[in-house]
């Protein structure tokens, strides 16, 4: 008997997956609990276990498709069931549950004719057939077939919101077509590409950016790193970098300073009660945020052990969905990269994001109108403007200097770096 | 300020400015009206500009219908809208018509003030909600605001308006509503209506007390994720097509709330203009949500609750029509 395969509920308030790469082809057998699917969901990537095993009869949901949480994505031809018949055609008493069935929180027991989202002339009757006319007035203008688009209406209905969403979709994902030589060249948009746009796009519409720079004097940092990041290596497997001292001074500078920990609501300031800090990845497939949860209790060699973990894991694609949310504030080591300064954008939801950039040895002015090389490296903040003004942030960024330049040889690997009252 | 406060400034201020302004009513002088709409009048413009009628609705248009077509703007308050009946004849069969029928040689520049509605304890004959029926009438205007600065910008209009015009006041917001009336001379023009609150998922059309109800409505269902546009009409007749269909084009879905009754009211004709005139940007069928069809409104107060549509029954009929 076929079996339905349901893009599964995973994380909360996650309402949509994207498909990712199908691990398993038509007509080849799968175990239960084998990975059959890849599923993207905001920002993570996860390997999606078959819920039957038996043979894959169907891909219903293609590539780079994206759906509702719910929404069936194959058919199993499941073991010990005698063989089924073909697939039905459309004119069975099962179309006229297909409206019924997917809703946009998912209903189970969809029954097999509804392949609605990429199989759309074996999909009859029921709400899906029924378009309103603003559906019908965008879709004829748009050259596009109603019945292909995935409904999010009363009983699976598509409402003139998922044909706009469809548009939107298409115009973001631009064309498919390679063209050898020195000509323009286009190339395909990852889901995870796509996300990261989204989250741009949404975030540089949204909110009022501002931006700080100040320089911190590291220059006890790096002495301390020198003495201990080898032997650091050797008894944790992770390097020591300069990283975790930077989230631990910001965690730190989020204690004393709630305000810059938090998120715009509307007409109301929420202020986070965990300082969860997230960490900008490069992976393969685009910038990855793991969240490093109660940042401000962690020890430096706790942060730095955890930052290893959590970097190895985004670069394979390991994350759970649950290890890239709930952050509150995003720190970003764009020094890696050289860079000596950056303008960040803002993750939707915070109201600040801080970078680290390189660290390079400089002529200063220090004491008596001396000059000295010293350790210096820039920290670069993006804020929220409607909830954040100058003064704060200044405030909160002296805190965060005075944590890293009060760190020193003598500095403990196992203690959290400490804000200086007033500062 | 209130709703009776912006009532009673616009039309002293009209009375300033104009001489051939005056009010007339039951027990409007001496007992300065039911609501108290010209307490202080008769002292301040004296008798022959505060005029108390007898207990006879019949006469107290066709007096003001007799000296608006001699000149005068007079303002005729019918104690309650209940009691419009005996004008009815005056207003629709006579007033109405004046002009169509001299070729514009008459005008009638007279504004019948109205108490109406329900959800005040009014029972069956001091409750009602008659716009229906004026605003079926060409030759009519039939102005029904929802704040005070509102009832008072589209009064002192209907005080200045060259033909007929009937001002429905909802006795329930008279005191409850209160809103800023900037200081100083302001009119508003008759047949705009006003959105109230901007949104993009459903639009929502009232007027009178309602209106304040969907306000509600919206804000509990903007709680929930659904962004609501409440179009307030404020001008029955005529309607204003043009902000009514630029909603509608906007969400695609339509919600229509009135305390009268349901058949042939101002709720069908708003569904009509709709249909016909943004049919192709319906992205779900018009919704009306209106008073149910009894006759009166009830005197026991459980029946009475029941006739009145609650903000949760708002909110629930906008979830509904968000989902659909």
């Amino acid at each position: 008997m076929a079996f339905v395969v349901e893009l599964p509920q995973v994380g909360e308030s996650v309402t949509e997956g994207v498909i990712g790469r199908w691990l398993v082809s038509e007509g080849q057998t799968v175990k239960k609990y084998d990975p059959l699917v890849e599923v993207m969901t905001d920002k993570v990537n996860m390997e999606m276990p078959s819920p039957a095993s038996g043979v894959l009869t169907r891909i219903l949901a293609a590539e780079g498709e994206t759906l509702p949480m719910g929404s069936p994505i194959a058919e199993i031809d499941a073991e010990d069931e005698p063989a089924p018949a073909p697939p039905a055609p459309a004119d069975t008493l099962g179309t006229l549950t297909v409206g019924l069935a997917v809703g946009p929180t998912g209903a189970a027991n969809v029954p097999q004719q509804d392949a609605a989202p990429v199989a759309p002339s074996e999909a009859v009757g029921g709400e899906r057939e029924r378009f309103s006319p603003a559906v019908r007035r965008l879709a004829e203008r748009h050259g596009i077939d109603p019945r292909t688009l995935s409904g999010t209406g009363a009983g699976g209905r598509v409402t003139r919101r998922d044909v706009e969403r469809h548009l939107a979709r298409e115009g973001e994902s631009g064309g498919s077509e390679t063209v050898p030589g020195d000509e323009d060249r286009s190339i395909e948009v990852t889901p995870v590409r796509r996300m990261i746009a989204a989250n741009m796009v949404r975030s540089a519409a949204e909110i009022p950016h501002a931006w700080s720079m100040v320089e911190v004097d590291v220059t006890g940092l790096v002495a301390l790193r020198k003495t201990l990041a080898e032997r650091f290596s050797e008894d944790t497997g992770h390097r020591l970098t300069y990283l975790p001292f930077a989230v631990s001074a910001a965690a730190a500078a989020l204690r004393a300073h709630p305000i810059v920990n938090s998120s715009w609501a509307g007409d109301q300031i929420l202020i986070r009660g965990h300082v969860n800090v997230g960490i900008a990845v490069a992976s393969p497939g685009g910038l990855i945020v793991p969240v490093i949860r109660d940042a401000d209790r962690l020890t430096v060699a706790e942060l730095a052990v955890e930052i290893g973990r959590l970097s190895e894991a985004a670069r394979s694609a390991g994350l759970s969905p649950g290890q890239t949310s709930g952050g509150t504030f995003t720190v970003n080591n764009t020094g890696a990269l050289g860079s000596v300064s950056s303008g960040p954008i803002l993750v939707p939801g915070q109201s600040a994001i801080l970078t680290t950039e390189a660290v390079q040895k400089r002529p200063v002015v220090v004491g008596d109108d001396a000059i000295a090389v010293r350790s210096i490296m820039n920290m670069c903040i993006s804020f929220d403007h409607r909830v954040l003004d100058g003064a704060e942030v200044g405030a909160f960024m002296q805190s965060v200097r005075g944590a890293l330049e009060g760190v020193g040889t003598e500095t403990s690997l196992d203690r959290v770096l400490s804000v200086e009252p007033g500062r | 300020m209130t709703v009776i406060q912006a009532v009673r400034e616009a039309m002293a201020e009209e009375m300033v400015r104009d001489s051939s302004v005056f009010v007339l009513g039951e027990d409007i002088g001496a007992r300065g009206g039911v609501f108290l709409a010209t307490d202080g009048f008769l002292e301040r413009f004296g008798p022959e500009r505060v005029i108390d009628t007898p207990l006879a609705e019949s006469s107290i248009a066709g007096v003001a219908m007799g000296a608006a077509m001699h000149g005068m703007r007079p303002i005729a308050e019918v104690e309650f809208a209940d009691f419009i009946w005996p004008v009815f004849n005056q207003v629709v069969g006579e007033a109405a018509r004046a002009r169509y029928g001299t070729c514009g040689q008459v005008r009638v520049p007279m504004v019948l003030r109205a108490p109406y509605g329900g959800g005040v304890r009014g029972g069956l004959f001091h409750s009602q909600s008659p716009e229906a029926y004026f605003s079926h009438t060409p030759g009519l205007k039939v102005v029904a605001p929802a704040t005070p600065y509102d009832a008072k910008g589209l009064l002192k209009s209907a005080i200045r308006d060259d033909d007929p015009v009937i001002f429905l006041e909802h006795k329930r917001t008279y005191r409850l509503v209160k809103g800023e009336v900037p200081e100083g001379e302001y009119t508003l023009p008759i047949g705009r209506a006003d959105v109230k609150m901007s949104g993009s998922d459903v639009t929502v059309i009232s007027y009178g007390l309602m209106l304040h109800h969907c306000a509600e409505a919206a804000r509990a269902a903007a709680a929930d994720g659904t962004s609501v546009e409440l179009v307030d009409l404020r001008t029955l007749r005529p309607l204003d097509a043009g902000a009514i269909l630029s909603s509608c084009r906007k969400t695609g879905r339509v919600l229509i709330v009135h305390e009268d009754t349901e058949a042939l009211g101002v709720g069908a004709e708003v569904s009509a203009n709709v249909s016909e005139h943004a049919f192709e940007h319906l992205d779900a069928p018009v919704r009306r949500l209106a008073g149910p069809e009894v006759p009166a409104m009830p005197f026991s107060p459980p029946l009475e609750a029941q006739f009145m549509i609650t903000p949760d029954r708002i909110t629930a009929a906008i979830a509904d029509l968000a989902a659909y």
